[in-house]
């Protein structure tokens, strides 16, 4: 095939998608900068000059710096609980399990569900009076709790929706990560005498390392965005004790419109996420593959 | 005795975790059933035994008394998450299988780099792009409409597609391709013929995580809306205010996840074999 009829073959199937996701993405990306350096608001909407006003006054909002802080820990809290939890899943039904493929489905099921819809529901179940986790703690004596209208609890809860979510998806990733993981070591491991746990540390978790690198950054990346479940469950609150960033910025904007103002908190969002992300995926690599690379 | 006891904590471990992951579905299933008077007694969970069970809180759904219609959010949510996830899915595909079998360069950028432009959007905080899409639908004048959503969804899902696609299409030989161009094949005749017949479980798990992100966000739906395009999340979270409805509100829950746990049970077969993390290294 001549050279320049091939060009036309590759650039047909990169170009469509390409193409697309950069005219849906680029412009409001690009938008949102712009938008940023103007004090767009509900009194004066438009585009003016306002330099850096924005950035500046960011510098000084401690709302948003304490609700960065809260979802720092809201994510990084329940993505460990994800990855300590789905791991234990995966490993239970990776083998001999009776009704092991029913197991794997089951366990599957809350990532398969609307989150904001299930948070309804969580809503009604950690009702104080009404719902059944005071109930059914309450009959072993736990309680009863102050789910949604306490600042220390009212986090714990979020986190529980969380991680009663998003632990399927860790569960599928580690579990296909053990499922094509080669036999051989474990052949070796067997010959050389090891137990269960020493063959747990020294065979699967060194190999199932990429994928849990891979599984880890994922979640992170998904938890970074939490908010849908903060916005039906507490609306942040009380008071601001569940507000995420992405829930503050969307009350200055949407609700406030301040417009502007927004824009500058959502784009330093995105910039302290990208770099966060990158150092812990960094620091991922050199905790789990360390020494050997 | 050693591995009886195993075996026990084993099963335990098993059955606890099914108990959590059944227990809101439970919880909204038997309360879907109740009244006013079988909510507000506090709570109860057996039917006939502790409250009268009632159809009121379905029939709600379908226009019955204090509820909400159902039907059209129902069909909206259905249009937009099939559609974006069809389209997302054909260009996804496609970029895929070019940047696993073809080297491009536009600048500096290599494939390594185009692809990570596409899975990083998965980075991006929908209130990020909230606030121009916004704007943005609203000087095309597709603000609350079906179309607008279907943009902004294609937007989510083609990343998806091209992330669980790509790491399919390299661990298909490139040898069968390069035999299906020798027998006289383009390579879009390769690719149609011979290696899309092949890819049906790749196509099934992104089609699959395409429809789930889709059906399942609510943040685009809940501010590019307001009454025409409502999508099902968003009517659901309109029962969630002041008065509770509980009945309706768990019908409606349970109506809404429902599809996709079904699915979820038919394509079983296919979801822990894809190695997706292991495609983002």
């Amino acid at each position: 095939m001549n050279g320049s009829g091939f060009r036309a073959y590759k650039l047909a199937f990169l170009l469509p998608g390409l193409l697309i996701l950069l005219a849906i993405i680029l412009f409001p990306l690009i938008f949102t900068i712009r938008v940023s350096f103007s004090s767009w608001d509900a009194i004066t909407p438009g585009l003016n000059n306002a330099g850096g006003i924005n950035y500046v006054k960011l510098f000084g909002d401690v709302r948003y710096w304490q609700s960065l802080g809260r979802l720092s820990l809201m994510a990084v809290g329940t993505v460990l609980l994800q990855y300590l939890l789905g791991l234990g899943l995966a490993l239970l039904v990776w083998r001999e399990v009776k009704l092991r493929r029913f197991f794997r489905v089951l366990f599957l099921v809350p990532m398969m569900t609307t989150p904001v819809v299930m948070s309804v529901v969580w809503r009604t179940i950690f009702h104080e009076s009404l719902g059944p986790a005071n109930d059914l703690l309450g009959m072993v004596g736990l309680g009863p709790f102050q789910w949604l209208t306490s600042a220390s609890t009212a986090i714990v809860s979020v986190m529980i929706v969380e991680v009663w979510q998003w632990t399927p998806f860790m569960f599928l990733l580690l579990l296909a990560g053990l499922l094509s993981l080669p036999r051989e070591p474990y052949l070796a491991a067997a010959i050389d005498g090891a137990g269960p746990i020493r063959t747990f540390f020294n065979v699967t978790l060194p190999l199932l390392a990429p994928v849990s690198i891979g599984a880890l950054i994922i979640r992170l990346i998904e938890a970074s965005k939490i908010m849908e479940t903060v916005y039906v469950l507490t609306s942040g609150g009380p008071g601001t004790a569940t507000e995420t960033t992405g829930y503050y910025i969307y009350i200055r904007g949407l609700r406030d419109f301040e417009i502007g103002y927004a824009s500058a908190l959502s784009i330093t969002y995105l910039v302290i996420m990208i770099v966060a992300l990158t150092i812990i995926a960094k620091l991922l690599v050199k905790v789990f593959i360390g020494e050997r690379t | 005795m050693m591995p009886k006891l195993y075996g026990l904590l084993k099963y335990s471990a098993i059955l606890l975790w099914s108990a959590f992951v059944v227990a809101p579905f439970l919880w909204a299933l038997t309360t879907s059933f109740k009244t006013a008077n079988g909510v507000t007694g506090g709570p109860t969970y057996i039917p006939w035994l502790q409250y009268e069970p009632s159809l009121t809180g379905w029939r709600s759904l379908f226009g019955g008394a204090g509820g909400i219609d159902i039907v059209k959010p129902y069909l909206n949510s259905i249009v937009v998450t099939g559609s974006a996830s069809a389209i997302s899915l054909v260009l996804g595909t496609l970029a895929a299988y070019g940047l696993s079998r073809f080297d491009y360069r536009v600048g500096p950028a290599k494939n390594a780099d185009v692809l990570f432009f596409f899975i990083s959007q998965r980075i991006m905080p929908p209130i990020v792009l909230a606030i121009p899409f916004f704007l943005m639908l609203q000087f095309l004048g597709l603000l609350d409409s079906l179309l607008g959503l279907i943009l902004v969804y294609i937007a989510l899902l083609l990343p998806i597609a091209v992330w669980v696609m790509i790491d399919f299409f390299n661990n298909i030989p490139r040898q069968i391709d390069e035999m299906a161009m020798l027998d006289g094949c383009t390579p879009f005749g390769a690719f149609f013929r011979v290696i899309l017949p092949n890819s049906l479980p790749g196509i099934i798990v992104a089609g699959l995580f395409c429809i789930i992100f889709g059906w399942n966000d609510f943040f685009f739906a809940f501010t590019l809306t307001f009454t025409d395009a409502q999508l099902l999340p968003v009517a659901v979270v309109a029962l969630n205010s002041s008065v509770t409805p509980w009945w309706s509100l768990s019908a409606s829950a349970l109506i809404s996840v429902a599809p996709l746990v079904l699915i979820a049970f038919l394509v079983e077969r296919f979801l822990s074999r894809g190695n997706l993390a292991g495609a983002i290294r």
